[in-house]
């Protein structure tokens, strides 16, 4: 394979697979089904349970 | 006692583990010191020497002090750690402030602060010492110790890998040790942000690979079953500073008993390999690790949730992803590939969404709590921190179109752009998350004193905003004169003369940072005073010690 080809190559399935990527991470984050752990993850380093600033969960 | 108890502590295998690496490297490091070629090398043989013969000496006192207790009690978290990185992170940041703003008084007054008696005090010496100082030294104990708080936090776990965590931490004081000594003797690969030679290198990699451990295991044994968004930050910038450093290290000692070693690369592929590394140093350990920081520290202080957990998981990927690309906006106009400049360039700009959507996520964060930014100054503090990162990662993509960095390259407004950065973004949000960390973990009702984070913030602040408008000023004017044509076609300016026009603007990037070191000298008797329990004298009055009868009227 030559450079012109590597960079070819590069160039292009680069975007498709970027493209793919971020349809993938788009699809996780907006996926409605995970909306409800989402919501409780984001109280996650303010919520009060069982004093978890002090000591770890048994 | 019962037998199994006593079994059962008898041996801790983490400390056999950390005692068999000691071990290596002291036998290692006494056969370097018995061959060495350089002096310098014989320097920091000996170095390993003593910090290895050190560590075991305190871990063999420590197990035999620890015989017979429980030594990691699962029901406590690890806390001892985080306060030896607060200290460390401080102790540091100090360090690398102070060597900043000798090389800025070396630049504006040469006659005053060059000193031709003691050569390790040259400007090419103290200039690497200063920047792995401020980002290695100061940066990475400050993403050291908040990961391992963060980490058992989200993850409701103690700390994995028994002593192994503090193999960690004295580890890479070593290292930061090692390099800055080697810089002041003339060890150096001449790689910005990678001067360390070889055996650092390597002593840099084991350190950092228990790190990756620590961090996987604390991970794997969580109570919870979210991997809190934090810690993916904090698991990219520990995986991908691995990747870069080994790759950007590779190389040939010349001797295996002295300091010097030939990269395996050269030419534009060494400078792109650099480049990948250099830029995804900032991408990653300058910014992953500390978008982390926000990600805790903030909603945690504001008592609020995370304003979209949906936006912060694109922020995530997309960042990491767009990241790793953006390098060769380093090397425009030079023998790298039109196109490779191009894409980098065009990741750069691309950059601009992700920075910006966790820019928005972190000041959103305090919806229902703005009211904290007039009565909470380190909540000010972390705020104006996501503000300078907005503001820096609007300025780098501008300056990585190529017509635009055809003005600003090797000139001051690079260092005004990588500084607003670091002490605006990188440095305040440090600072925020000291102070919450020191009042959290020596237990404290509030801060020693209000005041003075009050008075941190705004000498530092003002100390940011002269340095920054400083460096744009001279910066563009010293791109245009070298870029001005008088009539005839030749250059209009001599390059000393590009030098002298930018004095004035020295004096003021150097008083910018004296302020900012000013600040953080304030900030660390705040926290000597909140961490000993200290309550100031005008409060104590505040306090009647009994009711004091009032005649009726």
């Amino acid at each position: 394979m030559t450079y012109e080809d590597w960079s070819h190559f590069a160039q292009n399935w680069g975007t498709v697979y970027f493209v793919a990527i971020f349809a993938t991470a788009l699809g996780y984050a907006l996926w409605p089904r995970n909306g409800a752990a989402f919501r409780r993850a984001a109280r996650l380093p303010i919520s009060e349970k069982e004093g978890s600033d002090d000591r770890p969960l048994a | 006692m019962s037998a199994s108890v006593s079994r059962e502590q008898s041996l801790d295998s983490s400390a056999v583990g950390v005692g068999l690496v000691l071990l290596a490297v002291l036998i290692l490091a006494v056969n370097g010191a018995a061959h060495a070629v350089d002096w310098a090398f014989r320097a920091h043989a000996w170095m390993f020497v003593i910090a290895a013969f050190a560590g075991i000496a305190g871990l063999w006192l420590w197990h035999e002090d620890s015989w017979g207790r429980p030594r990691f009690d699962a029901t406590e978290y690890e806390d001892g750690i985080i306060k030896a990185g607060i200290a460390a992170t401080m102790f540091w940041g100090i360090a690398g402030f102070t060597v900043g703003l000798l090389i800025a008084l070396q630049l504006t007054w040469p006659n005053l602060f060059y000193f031709p008696d003691l050569g390790w005090t040259n400007f090419g010496r103290l200039r690497p010492l200063h920047t792995s100082a401020v980002i290695f030294a100061f940066g990475g104990n400050a993403l050291i110790a908040t990961s391992f708080y963060v980490v058992q936090r989200t993850c409701r776990t103690r700390l994995a890998g028994g002593i192994w965590p503090w193999f960690v931490f004295w580890g890479y004081q070593l290292f930061i040790v090692i390099a800055g000594t080697g810089y002041l003797m003339g060890v150096t690969q001449s790689k910005e942000y990678a001067e360390p030679e070889w055996y650092a290198d390597i002593w840099l990699t084991i350190v950092w690979v228990a790190y990756l451990a620590v961090f996987m295991a604390t991970i794997l044994r969580r109570k919870e079953p979210h991997i809190y968004v934090a810690n993916w930050f904090y698991l990219a910038f520990i995986v991908t500073i691995a990747l870069l450093h080994v790759v950007n290290n590779i190389s040939l000692p010349a001797s295996l008993a002295g300091a010097k070693s030939y990269a395996a690369s050269s030419g534009v592929q060494s400078a792109l390999i650099q480049w990948w590394y250099g830029h995804n140093a900032v991408g990653f350990f300058l910014t992953a690790g500390f978008l982390a920081m926000v990600y805790y520290f903030i909603p945690k202080r504001v008592e609020r949730p995370v304003w979209s957990y949906r936006l912060s998981i694109v922020h995530f990927w997309s960042l990491i992803f767009i990241y790793i690309w953006a390098g060769p906006h380093h090397l425009h106009y030079t023998a790298l590939p039109q196109w490779a400049q191009t894409l980098g360039m065009t990741f750069s700009i691309m950059l601009w969404m992700p920075s910006w959507g966790g820019m928005i996520n972190g000041l959103m964060t305090l919806s229902g709590a703005w009211d904290k930014l007039r009565t909470d100054p380190v909540v000010r503090m972390l705020v104006v921190s996501v503000a300078f990162y907005g503001m820096a990662t609007f300025e780098g993509p501008a300056m990585s179109i190529r017509e635009v960095n055809a003005l600003s390259h090797y000139t001051d407004w690079g260092i005004g752009h990588v500084h607003s950065g670091a002490l605006g973004w990188v440095g305040f949000v440090t600072f925020g998350a000291m102070y919450c960390l020191t009042q959290w973990l020596w237990k404290r009702e509030k801060l020693y004193s209000n005041a003075m984070v009050e008075w941190h913030f705004w000498i530092a602040t003002i100390g940011i905003v002269l340095y920054i408008t400083s460096m744009w000023v001279s910066g563009i004017m010293e791109g245009l004169m070298w870029r001005a044509y008088n009539e005839f076609g030749f250059l209009e300016y001599s390059f000393v003369e590009t030098v002298s026009a930018k004095h004035i603007s020295y004096i003021i990037r150097a008083l910018g940072g004296g302020l900012y070191l000013s600040g953080a000298l304030i900030m660390i008797y705040n926290l000597v005073r909140t961490a000993r329990g200290d309550v100031p004298a005008d409060e104590r009055k505040r306090i009647p010690a009994a009711p004091v009868l009032q005649p009726a009227e």
